[in-house]
């Protein structure tokens, strides 16, 4: 069976340069606006909620849910943070909208402002992304000029201004609550939750924060219906969503395709199977900190509950796809000091395990490690999970606990050889 | 002499302070704009943001100091940033890195001597997709080599920036 795949979303094959606000429009863009202004908030609500999408920035809370949350009588001013951090490790989807469909982004956070009497919203983009930053001021600029934003929506009368705001360098502002606190102009340190962001979000109001994926959906939802959106996708997971698959697969990149689709064919068929027709070796199914899974777990469909119930979890859905040739050490070692850099320093137990983690794997990959170090490098990741505040603690365990569980034979031949016992090169890709 | 912002600067910080409820959100992109004027952010330059904006230094300081992309050095003219995380290491990115280094005779966080390149390499850039991927100051190279990314330095040191930086 061949895996269907849409271009609602992903419109880079349509030869058009979506940037250009008229050729956003000409293409029936910001029709949705009007649309939803007839409407009125509660029924954008309701249709944002038939149409089931769960949060694509990888903890998957059903949108129209956290929308609810926001509440409706407040005498203070409400915000609306597009989360356009996106750094988890084999994550890259949220680029395409800021570097290709930027006004999609904007129409996702018009219509949204107004199911929530929303009249200022924030779109933190990761500091890196200075291009796309570009990209989506000179769309807000645009749209500006055109009456689509500012004053007088599109003539409704409703008011809404839209501003960047750029990070600058720190993986942790993606996690939602940092994210405000670096907003507001501190160091990224998430704070507790509750209260939760709907109700005390960025400067004390209540905020709605949303990945960019999950607002970019929000036109396609209006103009087409939310139980059609629904459809595209399974029961409870609605919608059609980006899948990025990286490493070493013939086709690597952006594929949006019906959350329900299976795992292995997205792989083999969409991403052309492995290079150099290899064995598969390993999977991370949906961001680097992710359980990653062994070949015979992956026929799995690509919903939030089927990834979970085949042993790991849907995240972001950036797929990694490693060959045999592939060293399992060197692997994790790449992850490991990821999260040991990118450890916010807030808590003990993150800020001192990622780093002992990874050093004992260091010590692992160069054959410097005793055996008694498997054992301790399981006991500071067991101790790190669901101690800290936020989750970049159990995203730094997840990748060394499941490592270890699905390749420990690898881990002991490291230490057994006194180094790396990996043979031959990794498969080469070149540009497909 | 004392570091002053120059006029275009001065309002654009005016610009940014009007999105924001309050001053201190103010303050990292000023702090980028500081960045652009100056090429880093010295004491003098945190000092010079703290007293633009009306904020303690110390509140300057703590923020500049936690985000990794405010230099606390000067950088090189070209800041070449090879990504080592997993899509692009599975892509042959220590390759890429190597032949940096190489080339370049430094190793990442150092600057060439000419004060042309300095070499860093970083964590994921969320374009995994097309591995290996090297940042140039704004702009990304996707699919590298060791080959294609030599190219890419010969150019710019020749001063050859049409293909981007
Ligand atoms: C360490 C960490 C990093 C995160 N990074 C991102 C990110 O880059 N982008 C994103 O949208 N969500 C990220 N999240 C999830 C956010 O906290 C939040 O759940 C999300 O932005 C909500 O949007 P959604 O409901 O539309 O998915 C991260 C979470 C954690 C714990
Ligand atoms: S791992 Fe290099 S860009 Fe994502």
């Amino acid at each position: 069976m061949a895996v269907q795949t849409y271009d609602y979303l992903l419109r880079d094959k349509h030869g058009k340069d979506y940037r250009d606000l008229a050729v956003y429009r000409a293409a029936g863009g910001y029709k949705a606006v009007l649309k939803a202004h007839q409407m009125g908030g509660e029924a954008i609500i309701n249709e944002v909620k038939a149409a089931s999408i769960r949060g694509r920035g990888g903890a998957g809370f059903p949108a129209g849910v956290k929308w609810g949350f926001v509440p409706k009588d407040t005498n203070k001013p409400k915000y609306l943070v597009v989360n356009a951090d996106e750094g988890e490790p084999g994550t890259f989807k949220d680029n395409y909208f800021l570097s290709h469909d930027p006004h999609r982004l904007i129409e996702g956070c018009i219509i949204t402002s107004m199911a929530l009497d929303i009249h200022t919203a924030y779109i933190y983009v990761r500091g890196e992304f200075k291009r796309q930053i570009e990209t989506v001021d000179k769309a807000i600029a645009d749209a500006h000029k055109a009456g689509i934003l500012g004053k007088n929506v599109l003539g409704t009368g409703y008011q809404l201004e839209v501003y960047t705001h750029s990070g600058a360098g720190a993986y942790i502002c993606g996690e939602e609550t940092a994210l405000l606190e670096s907003l507001e102009g501190k160091p990224g340190q998430p704070r507790l939750k509750p209260p939760f962001p709907a109700v005390v979000g960025a400067f004390g109001c209540p905020t709605l924060v949303n990945n960019v994926e999950t607002i970019a959906s929000v036109p396609v939802v209006i103009e087409h219906g939310g139980e059609w959106f629904h459809k595209l996708g399974v029961e409870r997971d609605g919608g059609s969503r980006l899948i990025g698959i990286s490493g070493h697969v013939k086709k690597p990149g952006l594929y949006e395709i019906g959350v329900g689709a299976n795992m292995r064919e997205v792989i083999y068929e969409l991403a052309g199977g492995i290079l150099e027709d290899r064995p598969l070796k390993a999977v991370i199914p949906g961001g680097s900190s992710c359980a990653v899974m062994t070949p015979e777990q992956i026929d799995a469909p690509m919903t939030l509950d089927g990834i979970r119930d085949a042993g790991s979890s849907f995240g972001t859905g950036g797929i990694i796809v490693m060959a045999e040739g592939t060293c399992m050490v060197k692997a994790l070692q790449r992850l490991s000091h990821f999260y040991a850099h990118e450890s916010c320093g807030q808590c003990t137990p993150c800020r001192e395990g990622t780093g002992w983690m990874a050093r004992i794997i260091d010590d692992i990959e160069a054959g410097r490690a005793r055996q008694e170090d498997l054992d301790t490098l399981l006991e500071v990741a067991d101790q790190i999970g669901g101690n800290t505040i936020c989750a970049l603690g159990d995203a730094a365990s997840i990748p060394v606990q499941s490592f270890l569980q699905k390749f420990r034979a690898e881990f002991q031949a490291h230490i057994d050889h006194g180094g790396c016992p990996i043979e031959g090169p990794m498969p080469r890709g070149t540009r497909p | 002499m004392a570091q002053a912002f120059s006029p275009q600067a001065d309002a654009e910080i005016e610009a940014i302070l009007q999105r924001y409820p309050n001053r201190l959100a103010a303050l990292i992109p000023t702090l980028w704009v500081a960045q652009r004027e100056f090429g880093w952010l010295a004491e003098e330059t945190m000092e010079l943001v703290a007293t633009r904006l009306d904020l303690p230094p110390a509140k300057v300081i703590s923020t500049a100091t936690f985000y990794t992309m405010f230099h606390k050095k000067p950088v090189g003219r070209y800041h070449v940033q090879v990504c080592k995380n997993i899509s692009c290491y599975l892509r042959g990115s220590d390759e890429v890195t190597a032949a940096v280094k190489q080339k370049l005779g430094v190793a990442p966080g150092q600057t060439t001597a000419d004060g042309n390149f300095t070499l860093e390499e970083v964590e994921c850039l969320a374009a995994c997709g097309r591995a290996p991927v090297v940042q140039v100051n704004a702009d990304y190279h996707e699919w590298q080599t060791a080959e294609s990314v030599v190219a890419l330095l010969d150019r710019l040191a020749a001063g050859d920036t049409s293909g981007g930086v």
